[in-house]
């Protein structure tokens, strides 16, 4: 479990590997096995490798094999290059960072060697500015403090310079001896965590120091970091190549399915088996027919003598007919406009960010249908909703208030003349805003100074101090300036009691280097400190002062100080030393210790920070609640401001129009008691127009996540609203997963490192690419700059993606049942012997060209404009309630291609009878009359049309023309001159004439009539926008809603059974069956009696 | 800064943020990428579909009563003769009379002309029940044979007539040629033999380019079987237009074959005498044979199915539109009305 760096030893370096790195996941000789294996993985491509095989057996293939070989050799080629691609261009990098020189102690040498062949216990030297080749442990830099800065960005996604120490035993070496140390460094094994580094390193002699000293991550280079504002620091090499922190942590994200790719695939098996059932029945009668009639028919020949396998051959035909049911193309077609929908995320416009000039991000390509599927937003609190700019605003020291009539602080006189009198508690409380943190100054060439810090609100705390006369000036070592009045004070700092989340406060022991006393400075949150205080401290003031903070929406923080005497700082030291360098357990005992000091705290007083709204948050939380989207705040800030925030920007309402329900209590009964109290409130009240919430905090969470989860599942279902306060990354990633075991479709949205968990939970994570830094945007599938783009991210890009991918997957479905249908039905003029129709070339030419091109063009389709569906938002529950694509709507487009298949085989057998039935004119017919209907049906379902569509659909229709003109005058192809004779016919012209009239009369007729008659809100949207008739504003809108969302939620709840299941995904897991039924939607009651109708007839794709 | 390039991937970003790069992110505007193109979005008012209805209509009716007395104009006559051309001593045992070769199967039958056929009449032999797509049969031709006389011993996929039982190469090969067509027609009027022009009937792109000059029969019908016609050694096969024609599958069980024509004028109520040498086998799969005497149209043959199928929809189309129209006068909606809205209107009244 551990390892044993021997520094500067080269006879235990090959006991660990180099620092190659290595990203890729193939090499030249595994790429085509291992990229075959992983394609095969899927069950799609079985199918087609299956079906494609048994078409090399020529007595039961119908077409050539070249048909289904082609298109799956094509399919096979572009994912593998695809994946070619991005390997190679990872080898590149990789070898960019392998090949880079690097300064590595050699035999007591500094000599110039390539990255990539370090090791282990190796001495590298940095200079300002290059980057950190592999896990170092510093020994030496060029500051005589020891201390060096790194940039951590590509690790961690923080943007400001962290300070990293070398280690006490190697302080103050200089280069020579830096050359010739050896020593031992115990480490654990390679880990991913980069905030944790629990080692010990001890000295050989010469440098004996009989101490082991403890090392941390502050000890450490990482991988991957910048070395600044220090000229050069030299380090031990620890973890190399793929074994450090950055290549541990280096993980593939699990895939995610969306939900209409679920759909697609349920759809998918149950056309496998009713394609099983066609050749079972097919092939059974086929074998009938054959035992019985085409014995008689002489001229077929049939052998007395059966090979055993006979009877497996005409049912092996039809299956081999019948594979085009599933069509090969919808998968690259799917991917391909998957890819363009992620591509108008990254060029929206009005998704881009000016401030911080950070475009939106669709970091994965393959969800935007879900976005239009959410129906929960988990969102974080700070630096989401809110801009995470923090502002000092008031302050109350010693019972005084400070800012409360201007509203800032930093202006009220009564505070700057505190401060230049020398009040002794102000005077306190600005040393511990200006000492209690980890904020580096930084000294700019002007002579001004910046700070560093990691820590929106230290930054603002600091920055405060310094308005008020009391400015951090330097910090060098552990040797603070500060310089308060024109006066330079020098502070040293003894140790540094570190902040954690579960201590939640941070203390500084410093020493007045004018007075040589020793002060414990705290600061932290109100729970946290509060029983910290000494026995007598009046806390109640301060209890009142942080609740009426907390409901303006700002931050508070309470400061407190003690003296200490120097025998117990002397003592408390040592156990500290101990509980620091100790490898188990450490943080646990470093908490432990620190608790011991922190106590008898005399509390001076409390600073609020404001963090202002985001713009826009109040609008989108409104506007995509109204579109029937659930909204939970997951914070981890105190309730009170939590609450406060909430109503700030929409998120509930003030009594008496909502009603906020809380759950508290500190035991396992307590809680219960009160979850099923707000349970049956919520019950109760949902009668009346009331807009419920429920608010609960970490610590009852935590009960109610392990003994009563149910209840709160039954609650989460019915509430729309909830908010929870104190929460860890981990309790938000349980909540995430508990609205998924419900069947919903979660979109978690956050921006710090504590919300990754949760954006990796969810079914789309979403990241505001922020103050906080980039981990959030990294590891979520999409990154925003300002949470109100998520209003246009799931409206109009998800909604559209939606609605496109709806059409196209069954469309797909339509064309390929529909050239199938038409084979079954001339099986039966055949002798159900499992004849083709039609020629190879011309399936081939059906499946992956003639009828795929024109529908891709979908991915311009827009049902209705940007504009409207933004003004109305409740059009969303189309794609939230899969309207579009769920088995009543496929059976709409089945019933449609069988139709349309019988319209193309009957009008064909009859035209084209007697004289004129010759084989490969009526195949032609058949296939010109299967063209014709595509066109006009993507005609007819698309909604809108850019040249770019009517280019598509009709080139392509002019297209199959002109390439079966060109197969027509090829001598040696099955096709010669058919296509001129054909199209010297009037009877052919006369017949597509009269397939197209058939085929779409009746479907025009219907979609007309429910167009005009049973519209559905898209439709009414639709007419309305397109007509340029009453435009009606959102004023006047709202004005209507209000009430009637109330009455519908009413009726929603009280009579679940009037939900009709029609609409919902029939095939999909059992908890959704019941859940819609329970959600305050009017859209259903209306819809239901429509519903009935839709499913009775062959079409209710877009328009229902 | 030096501008250390980023070595691992995810180190990419950290360029980015550094102060000399402030050249701005922001995509570049193009309607294509804000999905701004400008879109035509038409919609379904009562006035564009009544309109697209009644235009079917219009059109749809002259073309359907064109096509329909196009189809009247053609004349036709059909004679079934399988059943009435087996001698009465053979009633019953049909199979056994068609497989005797010494039998005769010689029959006249007499056609009467309903009205005059101007030539060229054409002459079709029907069939009935006869699978000419049968996946066996559809498949046993070798295209390559046929037409290069160095590829003769293509035969694999012609089994089982693709070689002689002392494997020769069958020259047509396959189950096709095998089975050809055999019945011959002889047309008199008035004891006057009508002459039957049997050039040209099959299709001119056959004989140039899928039956060689160069390609004579061989070994045709010498096996155990006997299947339909024989052919002629000393002609090549692209002049065996019986052969090219019957080559010609059919798509249906029930179809038309170009017998010849004949290139005079058949007058009304004459009657017209056909000697038939029955020797084709249909018996066995009691399949019909029929012998159709038709002149031809602009549409082709006699098939009203496309007349009658116009002015059923036409008429259709017609009563939509007039539908419609009443449906639009009575019940008249309000284009795009809000009110329509289900979050826009009571839901208690619309539930009912």
């Amino acid at each position: 479990m551990k390892r044993f760096v021997y520094i500067n030893d080269d006879s235990y370096q090959d006991v660990y590997r180099d620092n190659r790195i290595s990203n890729t996941k193939y090499t030249l000789l595994n790429f085509l096995p291992k990229n075959l294996w992983e394609q095969f993985g899927r069950f799609m491509n079985q199918y087609f490798l299956l079906i494609a095989c048994l078409q090399l057996w020529s007595l039961i293939t119908p077409v050539n094999p070249a048909s289904t070989w082609g298109p799956l050799i094509f399919i096979f080629a572009v994912s593998a290059t695809k994946e070619a691609w991005d390997d190679y261009n990872r080898y590149v990098s990789d070898r960019q960072a392998n090949c880079k020189d690097v300064w590595v102690v050699k035999n007591g040498v500094r000599r110039n060697i390539q990255a990539q062949d370090i090791r282990v216990g190796n001495i590298v030297w940095l200079r300002e500015n290059e980057e950190v080749p592999c896990d170092l442990v510093v020994i030496g830099t060029s500051d005589p403090q020891g201390i060096c800065n790194v940039e951590t960005t590509a690790l961690d996604g923080e943007t400001d310079l962290k300070t990293r120490v070398v280690p006490p035993t190697c302080a103050g070496l200089d280069s020579e001896q830096l050359c010739k140390i050896k020593g031992v460094i115990e480490c654990p094994n390679p880990d991913k965590d980069i905030r944790r580094f629990d080692a010990n390193m001890r000295l050989f002699p010469p440098f004996i120091d009989n101490d082991t000293c403890p090392l941390s991550i502050n000890n450490t280079l990482l991988q991957s970091c910048y070395l600044r504002n220090t000229e050069w620091a030299c380090g031990v090499a620890v973890y190399t190549g793929n074994e450090t922190k950055l290549g541990m942590s280096r993980g593939i994200p699990e895939p995610k399915l969306t939900a209409v790719d679920a759909i697609i695939d349920k759809l998918t098996g149950a056309i496998f088996l009713f394609q099983i059932s066609v050749v079972v029945v097919l092939g059974f009668a086929g074998n009938i027919w054959k035992d019985t009639e085409s014995r008689k028919q002489w001229y077929i020949a049939y052998a007395d003598e059966d090979p055993w396998y006979e009877f497996m051959i005409i049912p092996l035909r039809f299956e081999l007919l019948c594979s085009i049911m599933i069509p090969i193309s919808i998968k690259v077609s799917l991917d391909f406009v998957k890819s363009l929908y992620a591509k108008f995320i990254d060029w929206d416009e009005e998704m881009f960010d000016q401030e911080t000039n950070t475009p939106s991000h669709a970091a994965n390509t393959a969800i935007s249908e879900d976005l239009g599927q959410v129906e929960y937003i988990l969102t974080d609190k700070t630096g989401t909703l809110t801009e995470n700019k923090m502002i000092f605003r008031r302050c109350c020291i010693n019972g005084i208030f400070y800012g409360n009539e201007s509203g800032d602080a930093l202006k009220d006189t009564q505070l700057l003349n505190a401060v230049t009198s020398n009040e002794s508690s102000v005077i306190r409380f600005l040393l511990i805003m200006t000492l209690c943190n980890t904020v580096v100054p930084v000294e700019s060439q002007t002579g001004g100074i910046t700070y560093k810090s990691q820590s929106q609100d230290e930054d603002a705390l600091v920055n405060a101090a310094a308005c008020l006369h009391m400015v951090l000036v330097s910090k060098k070592g552990s040797i603070v300036g500060i310089n308060f009045n024109g006066q330079r004070m020098l502070y040293e700092i003894l140790d540094i009691l570190e902040f954690t989340s579960d201590r939640k406060r941070m203390s500084v022991v410093v020493k007045d280097c004018q007075t040589g006393g020793i002060l414990l400075l705290t600061k932290g949150a109100d729970e946290t400190i509060f029983p910290c205080s000494y026995r007598g401290q009046q806390i109640r003031v301060y209890v009142d002062v942080v609740e009426q903070y907390a409901q303006l929406g700002l931050r508070t923080l309470c400061l407190g100080w003690r003296e200490l005497r120097e025998d117990e700082y002397l003592k408390w030291s040592k156990l500290f030393k101990e509980a620091s360098s100790s490898l188990i357990d450490r943080e646990w005992k470093v908490a432990d210790v620190c608790q011991r000091l922190e106590r008898d705290l005399e509390i001076l007083g409390i600073t609020a920070i404001e963090d202002r709204l985001q713009s826009g948050v109040p609008k989108t939380i409104e506007t995509l609640r109204r579109s029937g989207i659930n909204f939970w705040m997951l914070t981890g800030d105190k309730q009170s401001t939590a609450i406060q925030i909430a109503l700030l920007c929409n998120f509930i309402c003030s009594e008496p129009k909502g009603q906020l329900l809380h759950i508290n209590g500190n035991t396992e009964d307590e809680v219960g008691r009160s979850l099923e109290r707000v349970l049956l409130t919520m019950k109760i009240t949902s009668s009346e127009p009331k807009d419920l919430a429920f608010v609960v905090d970490g610590w009852a969470l935590e009960i109610i996540l392990t003994h009563y989860k149910e209840a709160f599942t039954e609650l989460a279902v019915v509430s729309r609203t909830a908010i929870c306060c104190r929460v860890t990354p981990s309790q938000k990633a349980q909540l995430v997963q508990l609205l998924k075991s419900c069947d919903y479709r979660t979109l978690a949205i956050g921006d710090g490192g504590n919300d990754v968990r949760m954006i990796q939970q969810a079914d789309i994570g979403v990241g505001i690419s922020g103050r906080e830094g980039l981990q959030a945007a990294r590891a979520a599938d999409y990154s925003i700059g300002k949470f109100r783009f998520l209003k246009r991210l799931i409206l109009v890009h998800g909604r559209y993606s939606y609605n496109r991918t709806s059409f196209l997957s069954q469309y797909s479905f339509y064309k390929s049942l529909l050239i199938c249908f038409i084979q079954i039905l001339f099986s039966f003029l055949s002798g159900i012997a499992g004849t083709s129709l039609f020629n190879s070339v011309s399936l081939m030419a059906y499946n992956v060209f003639y009828t795929s091109i024109p529908v891709l063009t979908s991915v311009l389709d827009k049902d209705l404009s940007e504009k409207t569906v933004m003004q109305n938002p409740q059009i969303l529950i189309y794609c939230q309630a899969g309207r579009l694509l769920n088995p009543s709507t496929f059976a709409g487009w089945f019933g449609r291609s069988l139709y349309h298949a019988l319209v193309v085989f009957l009008i064909t057998i009859h035209a084209y009878a007697n004289e004129k039935s010759e084989m490969e004119e009526l195949s032609m017919v058949a296939l010109s009359g299967a063209i014709w209907l595509q066109a006009f049906v993507v005609t007819l379902e698309m909604n809108s049309f850019t040249f770019v569509q009517v280019l598509a659909i009709w080139g392509n229709f002019l297209a199959f023309y002109a390439i079966n003109f060109i197969i027509s005058s090829i001598p040696s192809a099955g096709m010669y001159t058919i296509m001129f004779r054909l199209s010297r016919d009037p009877a052919y012209w006369i017949t597509m004439l009269l397939i197209t009239g058939v085929g779409m009369g009746p479907i025009l007729a219907l979609k007309y009539f429910r167009y005009t008659y049973h519209p559905s809100a898209i439709n009414i949207l639709q007419k309305a926008e397109r007509s340029r008739g009453p435009i009606y504003t959102l004023a006047n809108l709202e004005s209507q809603l209000r009430p009637m969302e109330k009455d519908a939620t009413q009726l929603a709840i009280n009579s679940p059974q009037t939900w009709n299941p029609v609409y919902e995904p029939l095939l999909s897991d059992s908890p959704s069956a019941t859940r819609r039924s329970s959600l305050p939607s009017a859209f259903d009651i209306f819809h239901s009696a429509q519903s009935r109708l839709s499913s009775s007839h062959p079409r209710n794709i877009k328009d229902n | 800064m030096s501008s250390s390039l980023a070595s691992v991937s995810t180190a990419e970003e950290s360029g980015d943020t550094s102060p000399q790069q402030k050249q701005s992110k922001k995509p570049k505007y193009s309607r294509f990428t804000q999905q701004e193109l400008p879109a035509c979005k038409p919609l379904l008012t009562p006035g564009i579909v009544i309109g697209i209805f009644a235009l079917i209509a219009v059109v749809f009716i002259p073309i359907g009563l064109a096509s329909l007395s196009a189809s009247e104009s053609v004349v036709e006559v059909v004679d079934r003769y399988d059943a009435d051309c087996v001698p009465s001593d053979m009633q019953g045992r049909e199979l056994d009379f068609i497989q005797n070769s010494s039998t005769n199967k010689t029959c006249t039958r007499r056609l009467i002309i309903p009205k005059t056929m101007k030539s060229p009449v054409h002459i079709y032999y029907e069939l009935d029940n006869f699978y000419q797509n049968h996946r066996r049969y559809v498949k046993s031709r070798s295209d390559k044979q046929l037409l290069n006389p160095s590829k003769e011993g293509e035969t694999k996929i012609c089994a089982p007539e693709g070689n002689t039982p002392d494997g020769k190469p069958i020259v047509p090969c396959g189950l096709i040629a095998w089975s050809l067509f055999n019945d011959t027609y002889t047309f008199s009027v008035n004891s006057k033999i009508i002459q039957v022009n049997k050039k040209n009937i099959a299709w001119a792109s056959d004989r140039s380019h899928k039956f060689s000059k160069d390609v004579y029969p061989k070994n045709f019908q010498k096996g155990a079987l006997i299947g339909g016609g024989k052919l002629n050694e000393s002609i090549p096969l692209s002049e065996q237009e019986d052969l090219i024609v019957w080559m010609r599958t059919a798509a249906l069980p029930t179809f038309r074959k170009l017998y010849g024509r004949i290139e005079e004028d058949l007058l009304a109520n004459e009657e017209i005498t056909v000697v038939i040498d029955n020797n084709y086998n249909t018996y066995s799969f009691g399949g019909k044979k029929k012998l159709v005497l038709s002149t031809a149209s602009w549409i082709g043959g006699k098939n009203s199915f496309l007349g009658v199928a116009y002015l059923t929809v036409g008429g259709l189309c017609l009563s939509l539109a007039l539908g419609f129209i009443i449906l639009y006068l009575f019940k008249p909606r309000t284009l795009g009305d809000p009110s329509y809205l289900s979050w826009n209107r009571n839901p208690s009244a619309s539930a009912d």
